[in-house]
């Protein structure tokens, strides 16, 4: 008789218990940011001093009052992603603690309103900056298009492209053009397939033999297109070798081995190796070292450009991968882009230094402090 | 009209992502996600592609006898067992895809790899000759930095470590900082160049 009663006891004592005051300490629940609508994110606490029901039932008001079950969630703090809703109307949410199938005290009710965004709010600064630059670029390609004489740097490695396919020309042995490991989803492998153009263009006009081993097929595809069409512009589409372009391997280590083996193989006497490139840009710009090769680099990989720089004999840094297309072919237009970028590094330096003196000065001063945390959120990116 | 289509679509694609980026409201977003899965399904059918043109590459050589045709049908086998083991007893633990893959493709990988502290070898003798002033501010820079990241440096003078943390931290992050603002303005300029058809040389269109 005893036994019977702590079994029928003991659970109701601790449902009463649980009832007397509520396991979940808040609710919170708010419109999701930034999102295409229909969606609330909720987030709840719980009180780590009550004893922790079996589990916590999230629940939403359904539009004639009665509550409906979403979910059954672990009795911890948490958060819980409602999708699928209608914008601009209002829900309301509880949780309620389920311990041996018995509710206790509901938890404190939260609402929200899904709505749905035009504009991602964290990357406004970034919509501004973005905007700006694209005007002044914009601006001075139409400057280069009117024929303002516009004046750009020499840069070393892309004087010496023609140079580089013009020894490979006398020496008989053929060009290498390696287009990095990425796929055509990356800009540096698109930068690099226009310089691919150019250099195509050169080889057909030169007569030299020139091999693309690739490792993204996609880019295989892209390279043969690319260098067709240059041998078609030259007017020698006869010397367009396809078979001269080919896919290796997806695998990394695996492609540099394939062309470290063309490189031993071949003996090329130019090398370029343009594009995306990881740990093994300093195994093969080695590799074309030791065949003696004339090798030209060029990443926006900030941790390869020292191994580049260390093998090879002429480096693109960074942004001069990207203007390598513009600069070889010395159009007004595509030189007026380098312009562009150049007033456009300008405005960061000078945001950079005002940024520096407004959080330097703004120590001291508030209003600059004010002027250096408007261009921290302006150029914040969520 | 050879150039107009693709140039369009450049167009309308790139103005899509970049709105994409910015702007969460339907339909963009939709139009942007569908975009991305689109390519990784064209990416994904080009393995064929690839794999069709391994084939016909390899196949060509060893028929013509091209110079080191050797090497083909180790290629060609190589490729052809890993495919026969994937399908017919599939990519699980302990399958012989599995073996193979663990046992041979791992260990070459790792041994390419491997190769790297040797041209690290040979690529920092050359780069670290004192030859002119700005080869000894290197030579002289990266010895404080080797020798501030092992005990012996702190042993030696215990701010050691703290001179090279700070030239890792500062005038070296400064500089890679500089080159990725840069190459970011350059990822900008080529977007625009590209979308607005500007640049169409990868076309095979005039400039």
């Amino acid at each position: 008789m005893k036994a019977a009663l702590h079994i029928f006891l003991i659970p109701l004592l601790c449902a009463a218990a649980a009832a007397e005051c509520s396991f979940v300490l808040t609710t919170d629940a708010e419109d999701m940011p930034d999102d295409d609508g229909g969606r609330i994110r909720l987030e709840w606490t719980v009180d780590p001093t009550v004893e922790p029901p079996d589990s916590l039932v999230l629940e939403r008001a359904a539009p004639d009052g009665t509550w409906e079950a979403l979910a059954s969630v672990a009795p911890i703090d948490g958060r819980y992603s409602d999708d699928g809703l209608e914008n601009g109307r209002t829900y309301t949410y509880r949780l309620v603690p389920y311990s041996l199938g018995v509710p206790g005290e509901p938890g404190p009710e939260a609402e929200a309103v899904p709505e749905v965004k035009w504009l991602h709010s964290g990357r406004i600064g970034m919509l501004v900056i973005t905007v700006v630059l694209s005007v002044i670029i914009l601006g001075y390609i139409e400057a280069g298009k009117r024929g303002k004489n516009l004046y750009v740097r020499r840069i070393a490695g892309l004087n010496a492209v023609e140079d580089a396919v013009g020894r490979a020309t006398e020496m008989g042995r053929p060009v290498l053009y390696i287009p990095g490991i990425m796929d055509m989803d990356d800009i540096q492998t698109i930068a690099s397939m226009v310089i691919l153009g150019r250099v195509a263009r050169k080889a057909a006009e030169y007569g030299a033999s020139l091999l693309v081993p690739t490792c993204r097929s996609v880019v295989m595809s892209v390279s043969q297109e690319v260098v067709k069409e240059a041998y078609l512009q030259t007017g020698r589409p006869d010397a367009f070798r396809r078979e001269n372009i080919t896919y290796l391997t997806d695998d990394q280590f695996g492609y540099a081995a394939g062309v470290d083996g063309l490189m031993v193989r071949q003996r090329p006497a130019a090398i370029f190796l343009l594009g995306t490139f990881y740990a093994e840009s300093l195994i093969l710009a080695e590799t074309g070292k030791s065949v003696g090769a004339i090798q030209i680099a060029g990443t926006a990989m900030v941790s390869q450009i020292p191994f580049f720089i260390a093998a090879c004999d002429y480096t693109l840094i960074g942004e001069e991968l990207y203007a390598a297309s513009a600069y070889l072919s010395r159009e007004p237009k595509l030189l007026g882009s380098l312009k562009g970028q150049d007033a456009a590094k300008l405005m960061i330096m000078v945001i950079l230094v005002l940024g520096v003196l407004g959080a330097s000065i703004g120590q001291w001063w508030e209003p600059a402090g004010r002027v250096a945390e408007f261009l921290r959120n302006l150029t914040h990116v969520e | 009209m050879r150039l107009f289509l693709p140039l369009l679509v450049t167009f309308l694609c790139g103005i899509l992502m970049i709105l994409h980026f910015f702007v969460p409201h339907r339909p963009i977003s939709t139009l942007g996600d569908g975009l991305t899965e689109w390519y990784m399904i064209v990416a994904s059918a080009a393995i064929f592609l690839g794999s069709a043109n391994l084939i016909q590459v390899h196949v060509h050589r060893i028929s013509t006898k091209a110079r080191n045709w050797q090497y083909s049908p180790v290629v060609l086998g190589g490729f052809a067992a890993m495919m026969v083991a994937g399908l017919v007893w599939g990519l699980e633990e302990n399958r012989p895809f599995d073996y193979m893959f663990q046992n041979m493709v791992v260990p070459m990988g790792a041994t390419m790899f491997s190769l790297l502290a040797f041209f690290v070898a040979s690529a920092a003798f050359r780069a670290f000759r004192a030859s002119n002033w700005r080869a000894t501010l290197l030579l002289t820079s990266a010895f404080i930095v080797m020798l501030g990241r092992v005990p012996l440096g702190g042993l030696i003078w215990k701010r050691i470590p703290e001179i090279s943390e700070w030239m890792m931290q500062v005038p070296n992050m400064a500089g890679q900082r500089a080159v990725m603002i840069g190459a970011a303005l350059g990822v900008v300029s080529t977007s625009l160049r590209m979308i607005f058809g500007i640049e169409r040389s990868y076309l095979g269109g005039t400039d």
